[in-house]
């Protein structure tokens, strides 16, 4: 209860092997929050459909969170699960990065 | 003209010792500042002191946000210095946040902004109502984040939002080659840039800081040296501002009554300078020892740098002469603070020097020897120009002892500071007669009237010892040709006292004579009178027999013829 405050939840419970769970920390309702929240939805059901919960944190409303999860700038999308821990920072355009950065494009180069 | 003073720049006061000196009373109030400098320099620890000292001293609580150490590491560290930070943070006048950026952690997609810092830094200063903050050391943004253009105006934006914030920021950052700092960041904080500095010279370390800049304010434009150890942090102002120092006519004692009567105020004047020359082996030590007893019988405190002895072997080696130093360091009036002199540079033998004396607060300060200190002779001798400024602008009397190598040859050091000092005596070994005598002149004393002799002194076991001077027809002499040469004075002496007896003699022996003479004529004469009345009476008493005789004769012819 105390993070979320628009949740999506789609697929199933936690446990399931190859579960994704990602946290998107945001700063108010800003244009590059609104297009990062949107590409990361449609990067998940392309890639993720089924097996994926996304957080969305508003540093706004819950500044105590920002120090936990070392977030310095946003938006930051954090995979929590499966570890380790990543980390994606933008408003996600760059879908390939974005694979990338979730594990789910193997071999790219930075 | 405005008769009104203009609003100064409000400060915020670092608490650092001679740091606010130098920058007037602190840094900007409300607005960031640079601290840029190299690896080591210092920086973290001096923006850890303005916090800690802003919390503990000025009521301000403050925000440290890290990005290189943890908030243990630097707990940790900064315990060296005698600062607490878990006691501050409990009693929430700290915050700390270690900001950990790692750039192989961090994809990045698409535009970002450093939203997420501000939000963490906004947090914590309202958590616990900071005034203060310290970012430490931004720069590892640049290292972590791809997008310099997005770091750029972001910083920027952060400054902007510092002053909005109306918290006194440090933020410190490493130097570049030829520029302050290796991202440029005193583009963005033009308020204070503060440079610290981490110089070797002769495999000695010297600290130094230095104002770049500062907007608003005057400020010292020297480089000071400053001091890093378990009492924290202290700058030094090197230059006092002139030669303003009051000059008082009182008069203490040398320690040596002797000494104190060539001098002809009886003594030193109060707050001057004291140059004691010498070669080794001359009491040097012995006469500043004699000082410091005497500053102590008065009650007063007294400081003793020692460059060559231990404090432990000065005290041993003063009670050879009867001067037991101890009991004044147990009663806590003479300090000794003894380092070698290799041990850290001039300037931070001086910022040492000017940290004690001001926490120990002395009337006297003794410096012994000044030709122990290394370095370039016009180093040397700006250091002894600001020990003097700094003893003479508290009215301290300074005691220097200056080690010579040569007899007869003025030293580097000696002809440079001469004209500081106030007073100069100088001890001379006097070689004579398969023998060293001790000799002392005062070389000048300002403002008085000195004895222009060079008297014998004698270090015995009641202390040192003026001994009268020898000054005869043989010259001023010393050690056993005096003596003899006193010997032989009262040998010549004696015999002239017993020729002159032999001639007083030989005048009464004379008048005795003519006296006698004299008498004889005198009775010879009376004699002869004698004599001669003798013989008048002879003749009138035949004249008188002879008018008789014709008395007769003619009384017997006038009958006959009456």
């Amino acid at each position: 209860m105390s993070v979320s405050i628009q949740e999506s939840l789609e697929g199933g419970e936690p446990v399931e092997e190859g579960h994704y769970n990602l946290r998107l920390y945001v700063a108010g309702q800003t244009p590059k929050s609104i297009l990062a929240l949107a590409n990361l939805k449609s990067i998940c059901e392309q890639h993720l459909a089924g097996r994926y919960r996304i957080e969305v944190i508003d540093l706004l409303e819950y500044p105590q969170l920002a120090a936990g999860d070392q977030i310095l700038a946003v938006p930051t999308l954090v995979r929590r699960l499966p570890e380790p821990l990543k980390r994606i920072i933008g408003n996600l355009s760059d879908k390939e990065r974005v694979l990338v950065g979730l594990d789910l494009r193997p071999g790219a180069a930075k | 003209m405005t008769a009104t003073p203009l609003p100064r720049l409000p400060k915020s006061p670092t608490g650092i010792k001679g740091l606010d000196d130098v920058t007037l009373g602190g840094l900007p109030a409300g607005r960031p500042t640079l601290i840029c400098g190299g690896p080591g320099c210092g920086k973290t620890l001096l923006a850890t002191s303005f916090l800690v000292n802003g919390a503990a001293m000025f009521d301000e609580p403050g925000v440290f946000m890290s990005f290189e150490e943890s908030s243990a590491d630097l707990i940790q560290n900064v315990a060296s210095l005698g600062y607490d930070l878990a006691a501050l943070m409990a009693a929430k006048k700290l915050a700390m946040d270690f900001v950990r950026v790692e750039r192989s952690e961090i994809e990045e997609s698409g535009e970002y902004d450093l939203e997420g810092l501000f939000v963490r830094l906004g947090h914590a200063i309202q958590s616990i109502g900071a005034k203060r903050v310290v970012l430490d050391t931004l720069e590892v943004l640049f290292a972590g984040l791809g997008d310099t253009a997005i770091l750029r105006s972001e910083l920027r934006r952060l400054f902007a939002w510092l002053k909005q914030q109306n918290v006194s920021a440090i933020i410190t950052a490493e130097r570049g080659s030829g520029a302050l700092t290796r991202f440029g960041l005193e583009e963005y904080v033009s308020d204070c840039v503060l440079l610290l500095d981490n110089r070797v010279d002769e495999q000695i370390t010297t600290r130094r800081l230095r104002i770049v800049k500062y907007r608003g304010s005057a400020h010292g434009t020297n480089e000071y040296p400053f001091l890093i150890d378990t009492r924290g942090i202290s700058v030094l102002p090197i230059t006092s501002a002139g030669l303003a120092h009051g000059a008082s006519g009182a008069v203490v004692s040398s320690g040596i009554p002797g000494l104190n009567q060539m001098l002809g105020a009886g003594g030193f004047y109060l707050g001057t300078s004291i140059l004691v020359s010498g070669t080794a082996g001359t009491g040097k030590t012995s006469l500043a020892s004699h000082f410091v007893e005497s500053v102590c019988a008065r009650g007063e405190r007294c400081l003793y740098f020692a460059f060559e002895e231990s404090p432990a072997q000065i005290v041993r080696n003063m009670r050879s002469i009867g001067l037991d130093l101890q009991p004044r360091v147990d009663a806590g009036l003479l300090r000794f603070e003894a380092a070698r002199p290799s041990l850290f540079g001039l300037e931070m033998h001086l910022a040492r020097m000017y940290r004690e004396i001001e926490e120990f607060a002395p009337t006297a300060v003794v410096l012994d020897p000044i030709s122990a200190l290394r370095g370039d002779s016009g180093d040397v001798h700006s250091m002894l120009l600001r020990v003097i400024d700094l003893l003479k602008s508290r009215g301290i009397t300074g005691f220097l002892t200056n080690l010579l190598a040569a007899e007869g040859r003025m030293d580097h050091a000696d002809a440079g500071v001469s004209s500081l000092m106030d007073t100069w005596i100088s001890l001379v070994q006097l070689e004579s007669n398969g023998e060293r005598n001790r000799g002392l002149y005062v070389l000048k004393s300002r403002g008085m009237n000195h004895s222009n002799q060079i008297r014998e002194y004698q270090l015995t076991s009641q202390g040192v010892h003026l001994v009268d001077a020898y000054l005869g027809s043989g010259g001023v002499l010393t050690g056993s040709a005096r003596i003899t040469q006193e010997a032989l004075d009262e040998a010549t002496a004696r015999r002239r006292q017993l020729d002159a007896d032999r001639r007083r003699r030989e005048v009464e022996r004379k008048r005795a004579a003519l006296e006698r003479q004299i008498n004889d004529m005198r009775t010879t004469l009376e004699a002869e009178e004698q004599e001669a009345r003798q013989a008048a009476e002879h003749d009138a008493e035949l004249e008188r027999r002879f008018q008789a005789e014709r008395s007769a004769m003619a009384v017997q012819r006038g009958s006959k013829l009456a």
